[in-house]
């Protein structure tokens, strides 16, 4: 086996460890530092290590080194903790993150970086503790390790394959057991020494058996906590009992509570067990194509089964009552499973925001402002496609939030607020939907700043449009209040990319704001995008989804609303707005559809800011549709966003609402073109009507 | 002379025979590496797709994935297109796509001799040879050997999104 085989999941753990490692950070009391919370941070950073070095990736290895060098003192109380060290830790957790992509992408780290860092750290330790940290990668200082723990790469002992010295310590292992145990041991691998040293009996293999492997074959005898195992450098076990006098004492820690450390030595006796044995039994990796895998079929299952009972349905109840029960279990097993599979796709919002700590502690600190964090609802759960795209988003809101909406601690106290401002991240499910709030108490939007900057900017405003339609004017491209640009915020390109991520994960966001209250920013998603709530539309003989999200009524339209403008637009009159018709069957070429205007149904849609009426044969129903990707073999077709199975087993595409219109006008534009002799204009292409 | 070279180095990186699957194309057969075929079905419910060539005649539910279908006899411009029992898709895999194809009908499968594939001459507007591997000479018989991943593949297929990719 190739040991790149398990770069993947090194990459994984220690992204994760970084995650925990940055949390920890934040989470410090420096005053009072938690010592649990520090030896956490110590061995997320020991664990990077030990991966680093199996891998050879030196330079994270090295700069991990001397990482956990600073850290030891601090968790052993030697160096005090201050806001710029832990500055400096969040710096250097920044740095390990930079080179491990590096390594990801198969790139060296860079290298300038890395000496800064190294740099900064060694100094660190000089002028705090007047020791100079080794540089030598080989490690005297890493040996003392209070926590013996097993090599924190399961894999990284298979790897190495044959011929890895391992040390076993039995802790407190009555005598009949123990022989029983070494015996064991002797069939996993050759036997080089076994001493007794006090409580713990020490056992040197030589096995290819990885450690968890042999933890787990122990663990039948034995309690986990009783076992111990380490990997020692192959060929440095003759070595090893010189200089074992240096790990007992450390090791002696756990066992024996002392009563100098009692807050210590309870996080550190579980801290020290062998991982396998611990939290890993609750969940398992699995890659997300062989999730999206069982979707699928799950999806295909449904299906099968709305086609069986749609035959179902028409035998006689009463001559076939089994079969109609069983039909009607089926159903309710089929639904049930659908809901357990979607779940896996599904994560804690907390995945989101446990990244925003560091955010706001950072930016609040450069805009000189107090800012305590909230986060609500971290464990409602979101779609993983979805969340990995709302971090953008969301991380550009709360940016915008503390820039312009938090006032400076000043500002705060004169209008009679706490000086420290609050920002609550929550996030709810409603329904289908998720929301997510960003919520701040600051100055809220000024109304009047708003309009004077749209009119500035050229857009169409009147002093008498509604607070919710002056707070959208936010989300228009290029508007920006901020007074002057800075790099947290205010160059106005970041509202309207917001508002076009979230229409893309098929949501919408709303504001609500109080002047000197605070802003509420709201973003409403779907759970998930692989099930769309669809309205089913009959054009000719064909079958359309549309997205019922985008739907917001339908009627059939009358002569007298209908207006012929320029060209062959025609204009809708709903209630007091026109709106542009579009006709799917013109756009689609679909034959055999209805061409009279008022025999056809309007369909009253909103894409992309832009309202329009579809003109479509007949509703046929609302359904739930399994999402499919037309790209997976086919290509981007104009005007349909995806497509889905239907209860007879065919494929009905659904429509992309915003697309549609516009495909629509290209393909108006392409008829005028080829309609007009050159030299004659082109008619003014009729004006587009804002949505109110 | 691409094609000329082509046809040399599939006779000289395989000693062996290799197998083809042979349809009807209206009276000309036409055969295809049987190791790019997933499997043979039926014509039927085929959604079209608005605005996209004629020879894509839509796309189609196989079990659960979606399927473009292209009719080889309208890419070919034949004369009679008809669809009856006798029309059968061709699902091949190509590159990591699987796609669609409608034929009049597969005959069967043939193996042939390194020695029986011959290069295919340069002719032809409709089918470049650029997308054949050959010509397979059988007795009487004269299969024309088409590279189906090339042919799906080409721009001209409008099947694969070419700035994308």
């Amino acid at each position: 086996m190739d040991i790149t085989d398990f770069y993947d999941t090194f990459f994984e753990e220690a992204e994760e460890l970084l995650g925990d490692m940055e949390r920890h950070l934040l989470e410090l009391d420096l005053d009072d530092p938690d010592a649990e919370q520090l030896n956490a941070i110590f061995r997320a950073a020991h664990s990077i290590k030990g991966g680093a070095g199996t891998f050879g990736f030196d330079v994270l290895q090295h700069t991990t080194h001397l990482f956990e060098n600073i850290l030891d003192y601090t968790r052993r109380g030697e160096l005090a903790l201050r806001r710029d060290i832990v500055d400096t830790f969040l710096e250097a957790k920044d740095m390990l993150h930079d080179q491990l992509d590096a390594y990801r992408n198969g790139q060296q780290p860079d290298a300038e970086a890395y000496a800064r860092i190294c740099q900064t750290l060694q100094q660190m330790a000089l002028e705090e503790m007047g020791v100079a940290v080794d540089e030598g990668a080989p490690a005297p200082a890493a040996k003392p390790q209070p926590e013996p723990k097993p090599d924190p790469q399961p894999e990284s002992a298979a790897a190495g394959g044959g011929g890895d010295h391992l040390e076993v310590a039995l802790i407190k292992v009555a005598d009949k057991d123990r022989e029983l145990l070494v015996e064991e041991l002797g069939q996993l691998g050759e036997v080089l020494s076994q001493r007794s040293d006090g409580e713990r009996y020490l056992v040197t293999l030589d096995t290819s058996a990885s450690a968890d492997d042999i933890e787990a074959v122990m663990c039948f005898i034995v309690d986990a906590d009783q076992v111990e195992v380490r990997s020692l450098p192959a060929g440095s076990a003759d070595s090893e009992p010189a200089s074992e006098p240096a790990a007992p004492p450390p090791v002696a820690e756990p066992v024996v509570p002392a009563s100098a450390a009692p807050k210590a030595a309870p996080a550190k006796a579980p801290s020290g067990k062998p991982k396998a044995a611990g939290g890993e039994s609750t969940s398992i990796r699995v890659p997300v194509d062989k999730v999206d895998q069982i979707i699928n079929l799950v999806g295909e299952l449904i299906i099968t089964q709305s086609m069986l009972d749609q035959t179902a349905s028409e035998l006689d109840g009463v001559a076939h009552g089994a079969m109609v029960n069983g039909m009607s279990l089926l159903q309710r097993n089929a639904r049930d499973l659908q809901e357990a599979v979607m779940s896996i796709r599904m994560v804690p919002m907390d995945y989101v925001f446990s990244r925003f700590p560091r955010l706001v502690r950072d930016l609040a600190a450069k805009l000189d402002k107090d800012v305590e964090l909230v986060t609500e609802g971290k464990s409602t759960e979101l779609d993983k496609s979805l969340t990995e795209r709302i971090i953008d988003p969301l991380t550009h809101l709360v940016r915008n939030s503390l820039d312009h909406g938090i006032e400076t601690p000043d500002k705060r106290e004169a209008a009679g607020k706490p000086r420290t401002g609050r920002l609550t991240l929550s996030a709810q499910h409603q329904g289908g939907n998720i929301l997510i709030e960003v919520i701040d108490d600051g100055a809220g939007l000024n109304r009047d700043k708003l309009l004077t900057k749209a009119r500035e900017s050229g857009l169409s405003v009147s002093d008498s449009m509604s607070d919710d339609e002056v707070w959208q004017l936010i989300f228009a491209p290029g508007f920006s209040t901020a007074q002057e640009v800075s790099d947290v915020s205010g160059r106005g390109v970041g509202m309207d990319v917001v508002k076009r991520n979230i229409q893309g994960m098929g949501g919408h966001v709303e504001i609500l704001s109080r002047p000197g209250e605070g802003t509420t920013t709201r973003i409403v998603l779907p759970l998930t995008l692989a099930i769309l709530d669809g309205m089913s539309i009959k054009v000719g003989e064909e079958i359309f989804i549309l997205p019922l999200g985008a739907v917001l009524e339908s009627l059939q339209p009358t002569e007298e609303e209908l207006y012929a403008m320029a060209g062959d637009d025609i204009l809708l009159k709903v209630r007091d707005e026109y709106l542009p018709v579009i006709a799917v069957h013109e756009v689609l070429d679909v034959e055999n559809a209805r061409t009279k205007l008022t025999d056809s149904i309007a369909v009253i849609v909103q894409g992309e800011g832009r309202r329009y009426a579809l003109l479509v044969d007949d509703l046929i129903g609302q359904q739930q549709v399994v999402v499919k990707n037309l790209e997976t073999n086919y290509r981007k077709v104009p005007g349909v966003s995806a497509a889905t199975i239907l209860g007879d087993g065919s494929v009905a595409l659904i429509l992309d609402i915003a697309d549609m219109h516009r495909l629509s006008r290209t393909k108006k534009e392409a008829r005028h073109a080829s309609r007009l002799p050159s030299g004659v204009n082109a008619p003014v292409p009729f004006k587009e009507v804002e949505p109110s | 002379m691409t094609s000329n070279l082509n046809a040399a180095n599939v006779a000289a990186a395989d000693a062996h025979s290799r197998e083809f699957l042979v349809f009807s194309l209206g009276e000309e057969e036409y055969a295809v590496d049987i190791l790019k075929v997933q499997e043979i079905r039926g014509y039927e419910n085929v959604t079209r797709i608005a605005n996209a060539p004629d020879f894509i005649k839509g796309v189609t539910n196989l079990r659960g994935v979606i399927v473009p279908i292209v009719d080889l006899r309208i890419k070919f411009h034949l004369d009679s297109v008809e669809y009856g029992g006798q029309t059968v898709v061709i699902v091949v895999n190509v590159g990591e796509r699987v796609v669609g194809i409608v034929v009049d009908g597969v005959s069967d499968v043939m193996s042939l001799t390194p020695e029986q594939i011959k290069p295919a001459p340069e002719f032809g507007v409709t089918l470049s040879s650029d997308y054949l591997s050959g010509l397979g000479s059988l007795e009487d018989r004269m299969l024309v050997l088409v590279d189906i991943e090339k042919l799906l593949t080409s721009e001209e297929m409008a099947l694969v999104d070419h700035v994308a990719e």
